[in-house]
Parts: structure tokens; C-alpha cells; sequence
């Protein structure tokens, strides 16, 4: 593949891009929206659901933007009557089979299809199609369905098959009753499915959701703060979601530099342990075999006694410490500080060799 | 590493223990890479390799050496990268002479075909990237082991350019800052030297007071001095040696030996049992600070909701310290950090100011210095910047199955738990999914001792017994069973070897002899 550049014109902007770039790729770099609800930069593209179609310069149809490759001096459009016309049909036909609930929705605020329907002030009433009306399937701990409001991206069935490699879930049916399911519609356990949650994570709706975070507050209602997984040491991140001070969700970072937006079950659902009951929330000290709760000016006046004496007593290398691989990086230097500074010794070692 | 054309995974089972390194290594997959794994395990990428090395638990130096000979006796080295970059070439060459296929075949169990096709696959691609686990370093000859696969990849020169090297897969979240950041016994944070006079004199400019040249004791130095009673008091950081370590009843006996024991961590753990302090811990979600990843990678911890005790452990080391007669007080993590920067060099460049932007990846030495992606793309890290190949000897396990214990038991984990489990066993859809620990055991063996799925059996070692149920699987093969170490009702550790590697103190998890009853 040759390096050199490619001109392309986008709604009048002229610039530079990579000769295997689509125009839905350059369109995102200058700045330009383009909608679309099947694209996930984690995804090959797909062009299914046709919102991010544009006008070409020199091609009678309108072209999706998502599949199409740069060319030479290409003049693309993004927004011409006719494309905005089409795009409105699009969202029309979307909602016509779709519950239109937003008011008791989990992800309204945070809905694909609710943005595009307020963007191109367009509602369900202009065709009166055949709806489904199948059951919300909570059928395992971690990942919610509800059929009724799935658009037939193609998103979870693509990251489940082409990112995870798992195949959990696919197309299944055909014509109207086509959806993805699992294979036989089986309840996803381990047996067919990660729990990895890639799925929910690029579900454009509200047909894929975090079944421990419902009813636990919308997009405007959560602190979304960005962090590092603390489980393995790859160093996903991700966002912790935060309402009333307590972790309820965690949402993919799509930005991160090693995980792209994937997590797996730990990182994704593994945050129960932040506020179990059995965190230790205070200070014990053993008196007579028993651990009884102390303050902290009793906890380190003890430590700090016990040590002093010890050393005295023994000598400075009679004691030390263990770091530990799970703390972070400031926390490990200042324990080897601590060790180096006040017990003046070098007995200081981490989990890294277990 | 998508670019990827050979993919060695060796002694390392991403899709349970990093799954998102898997997702990566996936994309390489399908983008058409050749896959070879060397595993005893018949794992997810064992399944779809394109040649699996079945390789027996304790063999990995004869593998690698049987793997180098037949490159070399085949002429597919990469000679002009040996000539330019690497020292000891003869030697080596002298060495693998004594790996001939059918002796390598005798050792690891693995058939010639497969060593022939492995080392073909790896040489002739044009980038080809070995990747790592614990199935390496868990054994008593884990650095050699590593060392091992540094000469098979310098052998055909597949170092220091993108989508190539050698790729250790690390197991807990901080396990390369904990080392970097000087928690070692050895060294002062950077990795410099406690022998090192200078490195002595900067650190003691910077803290005021005079650091000892002694090097300290290991952690498991540390236990065994304790079990010696001479060692008297230990505080521990989060970790759970009581459950993590092998041979627990040793460790058991030094934690109950030591005369003062303070133990600080988010819950209640196997360790805590023994202690005179409990510390409460504050859990990532409660603190800032940094975490540094396996590939060098420093990024951002953020506060999302307050420490439930009140203090972290950053606060808390503090506290201690300054209540110890050493004066020391800071307003925020981002405080420490610059203290790091200004006596480590790697991280010398480093700041929230920039990890608020993007991560670093170490070394980054300066304010402007971008972070480094690919290390040795020039030079190596010796006075010469040659690479020197290591001549080593299949030395096998520290224990192997006999009459009485006829049985090898491989440890690792799942993807649904995590180590210890305190943090994973809380999570109840997680319980729901995998509630308790299952042997392994292959289809072979468990009709020999009819056992089925499901039934409870007694793993025992010479050093004790577990129980736990039975999963017959042919992830396992003949003779091998798997466990994880991730129940406290099932303390797998109670079984591992004592063996360690002599030089990192690695203990050998990866292998030892049991016996299976019903």
C-alpha cells in the first residue's frame, strides 16, 4: 500500500487521509458529523442500517459513508435534502417497530435512536407497522434483553463474533422475526457466553443493558469517572458511574488505549466487593484472640509503639514489610520509603515473585 | 501487534487470565497469523493453534533448545542479526547440539513433527512475537526458562521492531510499578542499586537519612526467618500469603511465629487471621494514584467515591511514618509522583499534569519526552548492547510424579475469579457463575479411578489434601490435573511445592505430584 495521500472534499473541507480511510473515518477526523447506529470503530464496517449515507460527487445514489473507501479528489456532501429526507424515512421505519417507551427506559439520555429521532424531529406515528411484543429475558446475572427494542444493528453479533470470537449470539429467524439470540435461544451461561458484556457495551438502544445497574439511574443521573481496572495487570480503563457515592455501573471507555471499550466479566462486573458489607471499615486490634474495633489514633499509636520497641529491642533488621502488586505505584514507593526511612533497613519485598 | 505473522503463545492462557490481551491476539488470529502454542493444557488458542505443543509441565528448556537446534541445523537463523547484535552465538549452538529431536521428543512428550513445524512457523515469518505467561516463570527454573525463549527469538532476530519480542503476560494489576517503584530488597526504586554508593548518596540527599547497603530479605526469606523467630515484626500491604503462597502450612507457621503482625486490606483474608492489627484498605475506587501496566504503561487511578474507612493507604504509611519519628506529609498522590519523577528516571518525565492527557509508557525520562513504545530497537540493556545467548540444560521439575503421588498438578485461574478470590467471591453473579473450585482431571484418568463430574475428590500432595469436585475435561490431558487457587474453601495451596526459582524466589505453582481418590 502506497503512503502518499489522498485529497478529499468533505461538505467543502479539503484534507488529507490514508488510501484505505473511509469517508465516515475522514468525516469524524475534520470534525464533520456523520449519524449511523451500526458503526463501532471496534467493528468492521457494515453499512447495514444506511443513516450514514452521503452525497458523492459524480454518483447518482447516495453512498454509505461507513463502507466507502477515499478517492482521489472525492467531493463528498453530508447533508443535502435528499440525504435528510432519506435519513428522516430511516428513523421513521426504526420506530415503528420499536416501543417507543424512552419515558421508563434505561438508556434514555444515552439512546442512539432517542438522539437521531430528537435530531431529525421525527416520531413513530408516521407508519403503524407490525410491532413485536416478546418478554424482557433476564436470564443470567449480568446481561438484560429485551428484544422489543433491538433496531437489528448487527453491533452485538459482530463484537461477540468478530471481536470476542465467542459466537454467543447471532442473527437468528428470519425476515420480520429475525433477532440475535443465542443459539436454540438458550440462557446465555458459561457455556455459551463470556459474560465479557461487549455486546451491551456497543448496543446503540436499550434492547442490551447492564441487568445489576437497572433501575439504579440514567446517563444524567451517574459521575462518570474515568480510571484503571484494578484485577489484572493489562491496565483497562473504564469508567466507574457513581450515584449517591456508590459504584453502580462500570461503562467502557471507548478512548482507552489498551482496551478500546472491551472489558471482561471482571472488569465490567466485578465491583460488588467496592461496598460489600464484609469491607473492613475500621480499625481492629487482637486483644485476648479476639480482633476488637480501635480508632485510628489507637491503631497507629499501637503499630508505631510495637515497632519502635521491636527494633529497639531486636535491632533494626528484625522487622519489615510486604508491598503489594494490587496498590498503586505511589503507594508502593512510599511503603519502600517508609521501610528505608524508619525501620532503616532494605526488608522490604512485593508479591511480584509469588 | 495485529500485524503479527507468527504468534507464539507459550505457557500462558490469555482468554481466561488476560482476556482483553486475548482480544488483540484474537484480531492477529484472524487477520491471518499462524498461532503455535505450547500449553499442557488443551486451551481455547490450543484448540485453534495451528501446531499445539503439548509439552509435559517442567520441560520448557529442553523444548526451546530442541526448537533452536532444528532452526539451526536447518539454516532458518537469522544470521545477520546474530553477527551484528548478540554475543555467545557458539556456544549456544554447542549447547542445542545436545537437543536432538528425539531426545527433546523423550523429554517434553511433544512429537517431532510438531517441534519441526513450530520452529519452522516462528523462523520464517517475517515479524513474529512471543507471548508468555506463568506456565514459564512458575517453575524452579523460571528465569531460565525465560531466558530460554530470549534465545530462540534473538536465534532468528525477531526483536526490537513492532509486532515482534518477547511479551510477558504479568498477573496482577500492579505488578510491574510494585517492582519499579522499590519494594525490593535488592534495590531502590528505578531498580538502583542498594550497593550502588551514588544511587545511596541520591537517596539519601532526597530523604535524609542514611539508607543501609545491606541487601534486605526476601518476603519468603522474611516468613522463614519468622517461622526461626528471629525475625519479630511484619507489616503486610495487601496481600494474602496465607492463601497465595504455596506450601501454606509453612507459611501458617512463620505468620503465627512473628511476634507483631499488621495486616492492612480490604476485607478479611486467610492473613488477617493472624494478625495483631487489622488496617481497613481503601479500594481503587477510593483513591488516586497510578497503576503501571505489563507493557511499561503508567495511567491514571481516579477517587470516584471516599475512602469507607476514612484514610488510604497513601494517608496511612504517612501517618505511621511521621507518628515513627520520620517527618512526612503530603496534600495528594500527585505530590508523591513528583517525588518518583525526581529520583526514577524511567518515570522522570512523568506527571498527573500529563497522565491527565494520556499514559506514558516508561522510560520517559523528561517533561517532553513522549514515553517509549518498543524498548531495545538498537541496543540491548548490557555495557556492550549486545545480547548475550545463555547456554542452559534441562534440569525438569523439583518434583515429579512417583508411585505414591502419581499425579501432576498444574494451578492457575479462571477468568471469572480473581486470585485469592476476596474480591471476585463477593460478586454475586460472578458465585452464580462459578461458585467453587473443580479439579481438572482428563477423561483417561477419571475413568481409571472412576470418577465422574461432579464427584468430590481429595487432591494430596506430600504436604497436604484438598477436596473439591471433579470436572472431567479434555482441556486436561492424561496424568495432569488443574486447579485454581481462588476458594478459601479450597486452598489449593496447602498442596503446592515448596520448590522455588533460586534466583527470583518464584515458587514453582505450575507443577507438582498429587494423588486423586474418590
Amino acid at each position: 500500500m502506497s503512503d502518499r495521500k489522498l485529497k478529499v472534499i468533505i461538505n467543502g473541507i479539503e484534507t488529507l487521509c490514508d488510501r484505505d480511510d473511509t469517508i465516515l473515518k475522514v468525516a469524524k477526523k475534520i470534525g464533520v458529523k456523520i449519524p449511523h447506529l451500526c458503526n463501532d470503530k471496534r467493528l468492521e464496517p457494515y453499512g447495514g442500517c444506511r443513516l450514514c449515507i452521503v452525497k458523492v460527487k459524480g454518483v447518482p445514489r447516495p453512498l454509505s459513508a461507513c463502507t466507502t473507501p477515499v478517492a482521489e479528489n472525492m467531493e463528498v456532501t453530508t447533508d443535502t435534502d435528499e440525504i435528510i429526507r432519506i435519513r428522516k424515512t430511516l428513523v421513521e421505519l426504526l420506530l415503528s417497530n420499536h416501543p417507543n417507551d424512552c419515558m421508563r427506559c434505561e438508556r434514555t439520555g444515552d439512546c442512539k435512536l432517542q438522539n437521531l429521532s430528537y435530531e431529525y424531529g421525527v416520531d413513530g406515528s408516521r407508519f403503524e407497522g407490525e410491532r413485536w411484543n416478546l418478554p424482557i429475558r433476564e436470564d443470567n446475572p449480568f446481561i438484560t434483553y429485551e428484544p422489543n427494542k433491538c433496531i437489528l444493528c448487527g453491533r452485538c453479533v459482530r463484537i461477540c463474533n468478530e471481536v470476542v470470537m465467542a459466537g454467543t449470539i447471532d442473527l437468528v429467524g428470519r425476515g420480520f422475526n429475525s433477532m440475535p439470540d443465542t443459539a436454540f435461544r438458550k440462557p446465555r451461561t458459561l457455556d455459551n457466553c463470556e459474560f465479557c458484556g461487549q455486546c451491551v457495551s456497543t448496543c446503540p438502544t436499550g434492547a442490551l443493558t447492564d441487568r445489576k445497574a437497572r433501575g439504579k439511574g440514567r446517563i444524567y443521573d451517574l459521575k462518570k469517572v474515568k480510571t484503571t481496572c484494578s484485577y489484572c495487570g493489562t491496565g483497562c480503563n473504564f469508567f466507574l458511574n457513581v450515584r449517591n457515592g456508590r459504584v453502580v455501573k462500570v461503562t467502557s471507555d471507548t478512548s482507552a488505549p489498551v482496551n478500546q471499550g472491551n472489558l471482561c466479566v471482571k472488569g465490567r462486573y466485578g465491583y460488588d466487593f467496592i461496598d460489600h458489607p464484609d469491607r473492613i471499615k475500621t480499625p481492629l486490634i487482637k486483644k485476648n484472640g479476639k480482633f476488637v474495633e480501635a480508632t485510628w489514633d489507637e491503631a497507629l499509636g499501637l503499630i508505631a509503639d510495637k515497632f519502635s520497641s521491636l527494633m529497639k529491642k531486636h535491632g533494626n533488621e528484625s522487622v519489615g514489610a510486604f508491598s503489594s502488586s494490587r496498590c498503586t505505584n505511589e503507594e508502593n514507593f512510599l511503603l519502600s520509603k517508609f521501610v528505608r526511612t524508619v525501620f532503616r533497613s532494605n526488608n522490604v519485598d512485593n508479591c511480584a515473585r509469588v | 501487534m495485529p500485524d503479527i505473522e507468527t504468534l507464539f503463545l507459550f505457557g500462558s492462557n490469555p482468554t481466561e487470565a488476560h482476556p482483553i490481551v486475548s482480544l488483540w491476539l484474537k484480531k492477529a488470529l484472524r487477520k491471518g497469523a499462524k498461532l503455535i502454542v505450547g500449553d499442557p493444557r488443551k486451551t481455547w488458542m490450543a484448540e485453534r493453534a495451528d501446531v499445539w505443543l503439548n509439552l509435559k509441565p517442567g520441560s520448557n528448556i529442553a523444548m526451546m533448545n530442541g526448537l533452536v537446534n532444528v532452526i539451526l541445523e536447518n539454516g532458518w537463523e537469522n544470521k545477520e542479526f546474530i553477527a551484528k547484535r548478540t554475543e555467545g552465538f557458539d556456544a549456544l549452538k554447542a549447547k542445542v547440539k545436545e537437543y536432538d529431536l528425539g531426545r527433546v521428543e523423550k523429554l517434553t512428550g511433544v512429537s517431532k513433527e510438531s517441534i519441526i513445524e513450530a520452529a519452522r512457523l516462528y523462523s520464517h515469518a517475517g515479524k513474529a512475537m512471543i507471548v508468555y505467561g506463568l506456565g514459564v516463570t512458575e517453575h524452579q527454573t523460571g528465569t531460565e526458562n525465560a531466558m530460554a525463549i530470549a534465545n530462540l527469538a534473538l536465534v532468528c532476530g525477531h526483536l526490537g521492531r513492532p509486532s515482534t519480542g518477547i511479551m510477558a503476560l504479568r498477573g496482577q494489576n500492579n505488578v510491574q510499578g510494585a517492582s519499579d517503584l522499590g519494594p525490593l530488597p535488592a534495590t531502590l526504586p528505578g531498580y538502583q542499586s542498594v550497593k550502588d554508593p551514588k544511587a545511596r548518596e541520591k537517596f539519601e540527599k532526597a530523604w535524609g537519612v542514611p539508607i543501609s547497603d545491606k541487601i534486605g530479605l526476601k518476603s519468603v526469606e522474611m516468613l522463614d526467618e519468622c517461622k526461626a523467630g528471629k525475625f519479630k515484626g511484619l507489616f503486610i500491604l495487601g496481600e494474602d500469603p496465607a492463601q497465595t503462597d504455596p506450601d501454606l502450612n509453612h507459611v501458617n507457621k512463620a505468620l503465627e511465629s512473628v511476634e507483631f503482625l499488621v495486616v492492612q486490606d480490604i476485607f478479611h483474608t486467610e492473613t488477617t487471621k493472624h494478625a495483631d492489627v487489622i488496617l481497613p484498605g481503601a479500594s481503587f475506587a477510593e483513591k488516586d494514584g497510578t497503576f503501571t501496566n505489563g507493557e511499561r504503561r503508567v495511567q491514571r487511578v481516579r477517587k470516584a467515591i471516599e475512602p469507607l474507612a476514612g484514610k488510604a493507604e497513601w494517608q496511612v504509611i504517612s501517618e505511621l511514618a511521621t507518628r515513627m519519628g520520620y517527618n512526612q506529609r503530603y496534600n495528594h498522590p500527585s505530590e508523591i509522583m513528583d517525588e518518583i519523577a525526581s529520583l526514577v528516571t524511567q518515570y522522570g518525565g512523568i506527571s498527573y499534569e500529563r497522565l491527565e492527557k494520556q499514559s506514558l509508557q516508561w522510560p520517559c525520562p523528561t517533561k517532553d519526552h513522549p514515553g517509549t513504545t518498543t524498548m531495545y530497537t538498537d541496543l540491548f540493556a548490557r555495557a556492550n548492547g549486545l545480547a548475550l545467548f545463555m547456554t542452559l540444560d534441562h534440569k525438569g521439575s523439583g518434583e515429579v510424579p512417583d508411585k505414591e503421588y502419581p499425579y501432576l498438578l498444574i494451578t492457575g485461574r479462571v477468568r471469572e475469579h480473581y486470585n485469592n478470590g476476596s474480591m471476585t467471591r463477593r460478586v454475586p453473579g460472578i458465585m452464580e457463575l462459578v461458585p467453587e473450585e473443580l479439579v481438572e482431571i482428563s477423561p483417561e484418568d477419571a475413568k481409571k479411578l472412576d470418577i465422574k463430574s461432579g464427584d468430590m475428590v481429595k487432591v494430596s500432595s506430600k504436604r497436604g489434601t484438598v477436596k473439591a469436585k471433579a470436572k472431567v475435561t479434555n482441556r486436561s490431558q492424561k496424568g495432569n490435573v488443574f486447579m485454581t487457587f481462588h476458594f478459601d474453601k479450597a486452598l489449593t495451596n496447602i498442596v503446592t511445592s515448596e520448590h522455588r526459582d533460586p534466583i527470583t524466589g518464584t515458587p514453582e505453582y505450575k507443577s507438582c505430584a498429587v494423588n486423586i481418590s474418590k
